[in-house]
């Protein structure tokens, strides 16, 4: 990460400050505030030296200390029977049973991503891989929502083109499958493109590493590549600042990628931990050492003492704060007994990966940092890492924001009905074809899918499934974000991404697990911005507490802001589901001709954040729909119920562009057409297109019908049979009020109908992404 | 019957090739590259990944591995020798099997389900497989573009050592010339494909046809293991 690039203020006059009152200012220049600084005095009793204040500077970042959203984010529900390792650890941890656990989480890598989109987001896979390594686990999936602008400019493209390679060159390299992910454009991700990445392991439960250092007279062994100046946030800064200015002014701050080493340290560092040979192991990411050794001896109560000139490198005359807070890639800390020092580093040798005893673990509780024998840095682990400040942030929300009625309120004329008079086959066709909702082919296949053997079900499809390997489990696992919807209401947003995001795992049959979240927003000293934030955890919060799903980590990228505004609300959600049995999998795909269509659940009033509304416009005073989380909860509970009753043959969520979206992608995917009938209540865009939540597209086998509207009507969820599975055109027809009445409005002897070939739509599908990005992937 | 999987530092299909070699009922161990010999190996598997970071060029630096020692020696005592798809590359710059894989038409990486015809029965790696069955597995490679020069590449067909060409309904992915997915040496006995069969070994993951090959290959080592 840029730990600290995007808050220094840059010092666009290169003013080399090295005179006394200037070097007051030093904290300044490090993103540091007055305020702060008397903080960081406060905890140390005296004034920090230059190192020390480097130190700090990474470590109180919004990145690694989340000193704004630190108390958001203890509103969160955490805990459950099933959670092994929660927030604070490298990675969240729930159990599944015969003896195995998974490690999942999230992270995000959006402003190296922005300078440098290839590395940026090939780092950013490797981050999240050390993270999952370093609980012990073993990474055997990789998902990556992206976000970028609209790609109607070379620039975006380029980004694009970049992430994608970036994303594809690590992943597939390590051998680890890329299996989902989304990909998004929305104007205000211009310049400012979202990368966040989401990786899965596997771990034995008795096998969990921690990043902990318990025992003083331990070793600290640093393994992997060496490090060098690469990846310091905002170098050029403090060079100017105080280290000596030149050239190093001009270094790059983003860290560049090796895979084939990070391959490497995941096969050493699993090998290690298999071994049981180590106390604690972290990689090393934001804030490098720095945070390492700092964050690994607050969890265990202890010091660390550094010793400078122990640490591999690879470049010459690297000042102490540049070895301290270096962001080189590929490397990790170990604690170690001494006597298992040496079979820590022969195999580290064995895997061609340099190590060296960097320090010593203490009972003194600080961190400090010796260099020649001399102690040149001296600081408490907790004031670097637990105990870093806390800011109090000002929220206040827009002067006008558009948010859903409460469920159940009933939807008034205000709530302005889209235009009637459309042609809802063209309509259909024009989303199936939008870049946002079209197939995704251009990008997952630069994406391995299939290495590691595990993938059922890869990226082109609403849920990625894994079987494990030695049992009878799948492991499910889906992003989701809405930041649409998020714009007009943040909380809601945030709701509604966590409902649809467990939904994606329910409709598979499987039990959500766990869900890991990545808060992607604008600057959190803009009270509008932070009130986004706000509005999003306490949505996130309420969703999570009503589904009884825990949220076992995440990560916070605040200041995504460009030159043209600020990010649309993000909070971007990544649930892990377990399928006791994979026999009793449930795909989205339609499979048999003459199977019974039935739609669960009921669409809902407000067009506003849909993917309709994106291409069609909306009433000016149109809300988004609402979200009944006591509906959600027993709609996913009815979906298990039913597959473990073996009564489905398909499901599918409704969720962008609506519900004949979701039918099209049953019918796509099946190579089956279907012949529908639809009720209209309010007008036909919002019974096709409208994007409510809590629904479900089923098909059945006729004589189940009985049995699952049994089931559906015990939980009060709708349950209509639409029509069947069969030929190869997709035919809705429209009945009732709203239908035979925008007929009459347009002059239609008859009334609308949706009535295409299959192939049409196909074939409008799988060219949305090549039609706004090109035919190949090369840039 | 042993089979022996070659680790490289960048494999990364090692373990799927394990994994792929017990379903076709063999006994199956890794062997490290550091290593000198094949542990008493049937048959030895060159598996996928990127071997030494392949930052030269695919497979360029893993001939030069202690290992290839013993592999070298295993092909020219008639032992199995199978590479899958870095395997391959690695086969192709160790000279042990002919043609070269360039980089795919497309410039990029390419994860695809793809359909091979089988050129030959009478292999010990398609023997198994019955006549006219395509086999359906996938490919991940940015650079498994099968390379050799016209008149060689007649000479190479004369011969029979064309063994897969990608066919319908996929087509060719990555440019090959006249399709060619897969070849093997003048003996037969060293085989080399881009295509992924252990990724294909379970209907579960969306095809086994990769096991008819596995499985052909177990079977043909374990023959002349029983004759010797």
């Amino acid at each position: 990460m840029i730990a600290v690039e995007p808050e220094i203020e840059s010092d666009a006059d290169g003013v080399t400050v090295g005179s006394s009152p200037a070097a007051v200012e030093l904290h300044r220049k490090l993103g540091l505030t007055d305020q702060e600084l008397a903080a960081i005095t406060d905890r140390l009793g005296r004034a920090p030296n230059d190192l020390e204040l480097a130190m700090f500077s990474v470590m109180w970042s919004e990145h690694c200390s989340y000193k704004s959203s630190r108390g958001l984010l203890r509103t969160l529900p955490t805990t459950g029977d099933d959670v092994l390792a929660g927030p604070g650890e490298n990675a969240g941890v729930v159990r599944i049973g015969d003896g195995l656990a998974v490690a999942f989480k999230l992270e995000s890598h959006n402003h190296p991503s922005a300078v440098e989109p290839f590395q940026g987001a090939a780092t950013g896979v490797g981050g999240i891989l050390r993270d999952v390594v370093a609980m012990g686990a073993r990474p055997m999936a990789l998902l990556d929502p992206l976000k970028f602008g609209w790609p109607d400019d070379e620039a975006t493209r380029r980004l694009v083109r970049g992430v994608v390679r970036g994303v594809g060159s690590y992943g597939n390299c390590v051998g680890v499958p890329t299996v989902g992910g989304e990909l998004l454009f929305d104007p205000s991700y211009t310049n400012n493109p979202l990368v966040n990445v989401m990786c899965v392991g596997l771990v034995a439960e008795n096998g969990l590493a921690h990043a902990i250092a318990t025992t003083p007279g331990y070793a600290a062994v640093l393994f992997g590549s060496p490090t060098g100046r690469d990846g310091i946030g905002g170098a050029s800064v403090l060079a100017s600042a105080n280290f000596g200015a030149g050239s190093a002014e001009m270094r790059p701050s983003v860290q560049i990628g090796d895979p084939f080493a990070g391959k490497l340290l995941i096969e050493a560092s699993l090998e290690l931990v298999e071994r049981g040979i180590l106390e604690g192991l972290q990689d090393l990411g934001a804030a490098g050492l720095t945070c390492a050794a700092s964050e690994m001896a607050d969890r265990g109560g202890t010091g660390i003492r550094i010793d400078l000139d122990a640490v591999p490198r690879r470049e010459d005359a690297m000042a102490p704060f540049e070895v301290m807070i270096s962001e080189s890639q590929e490397r990790m800390l170990a604690v170690v007994a001494p006597e298992d020092v040496a079979a820590v580093q022969e195999v580290c040798r064995r895997w061609g990966l340099p190590s060296a005893v960097v320090g010593l673990v203490t009972d003194d509780g600080d961190v400090t940092v010796v260099q020649d024998g001399e102690e040149i840095a001296r600081v408490p682990a907790r004031a670097l890492a637990s105990q870093a400040i806390e800011m109090n942030r000002l929220a206040s929300p827009p002067h006008r924001h558009r948010a859903a009625p409460a469920p159940g309120e009933p939807a008034l004329a205000h709530d302005g009905l889209p235009e009637r008079g459309m042609d809802p086959g063209s309509v259909l066709e024009a989303l199936m074809g939008h870049a946002n909702l079209g197939s995704r082919e251009w990008v997952t296949t630069q994406y391995d899918q299939t290495v590691g053997t595990d993938t059922i079900e890869g990226c082109d499809k609403t849920a990625a499934v894994l079987r494990v390997k030695g049992t009878r489990k799948a492991l499910v696992m889906a992003t989701d974000s809405q930041p649409a919807v998020a714009a007009y209401d943040p909380a809601l947003g945030a709701a509604l991404a966590v409902a649809e995001c467990t939904r994606n795992i329910a409709i598979t049959g499987a039990r959500p697990l766990g869900i890991t979240n990545c808060l992607n927003f604008g600057d959190p000293g803009n009270p509008e911005a932070f009130w986004q934030l706000s509005e999003s955890v306490r949505g996130m919060g309420e969703a999570c507490r009503a589904l009884g799903v825990p949220i076992t980590g995440g990560n916070v990228s605040l200041y995504n802001e460009s030159p043209l505004g600020r990010i649309a609300p993000t909070a971007q959600i990544g649930a892990l589901g377990l399928l006791e049995d994979l026999d009793l999998l449930i795909r989205p795909q339609f499979r048999n001709e003459g199977d019974l269509v039935v739609l669960l659940g009921e669409a809902g009033a407000g067009m506003a954040g849909s993917a309709y509304e994106r291409i069609a416009g909306a009433a000016p005073d149109d809300r988004p729909p609402s979200l009944d989380l006591a509906r959600e909860a027993s709609l996913q509970k009815l979906l298990q119920q039913a597959a473990s009753e073996k009564l489905l043959n398909s499901a599918q969520d409704v969720s962008g562009g609506g519900l004949a979206v979701a039918i099209a992608e049953c019918a796509i995917w099946g190579g089956l057409g279907a012949d529908l009938t639809l009720a209209v209540a309010m007008a036909p865009a919002v019974t096709l297109f409208g994007e409510s939540p809590t629904r479900v597209v089923l098909t059945i086998a006729p004589e189940h019908w009985n049995g699952l509207a049994r089931l559906a009507a015990g939980v009060r969820i709708a349950c209509r049979r639409l029509g069947t599975v069969g030929g190869d055109r997709l035919r809705i027809r429209l009945v009732g009020v709203g239908a035979t009445g925008a007929a009459e409005e347009r002059g239609a002897g008859v009334a609308d109908e949706v009535d295409v070939p299959l192939s049409e739509l196909r074939k409008a599908w799988t060219m949305a992404l090549p039609r706004v990005l090109g035919q190949e992937g090369h840039a | 019957m042993k089979v022996g999987v070659v680790v490289f530092p960048g494999s990364n299909c090692d373990r799927d090739a394990l994994h792929g070699a017990r379903l076709a009922g063999a006994q199956a161990e890794l062997l490290w590259h550091e290593d000198t010999d094949l542990h008493g190996a049937d048959a030895v598997i060159l598996p996928g990944g990127f071997a030494y970071g392949d930052y030269l060029r695919a497979g360029a630096i893993a001939r030069f591995s202690p290992i290839m020692g013993a592999v070298r020696a295993h092909a020219a005592r008639g032992g199995l020798l199978l590479g899958i798809c870095n395997g391959f590359q690695v086969l192709t710059e160790a000279g042990l099997l002919p043609g070269a894989l360039r980089r795919n038409t497309t410039l990029r990486f390419e994860h695809r389900w793809v359909r091979l015809s089988v050129e030959r029965h009478d292999t010990p790696f398609t023997r198994g497989i019955p006549a006219g069955q395509t086999l359906r597995l996938p490919i991940a490679h940015g650079e498994g573009s099968y390379y050799l020069p016209d008149a060689e590449l007649d000479d190479l067909e004369q011969s029979g050592q064309v063994i897969f060409r990608y066919g319908p309904p996929e087509g060719n992915p990555n440019g090959s010339v006249r399709d060619v997915a897969g070849v093997t040496d003048a003996s037969g006995r060293v085989c080399g494909l881009m295509p992924h069969p252990e990724r294909a070994a379970e209907a579960l993951l969306g095809s086994d046809d990769g096991l008819l090959l596995l499985r052909s290959m177990v079977e043909s080592a374990a023959q002349v293991e029983a004759v010797a």
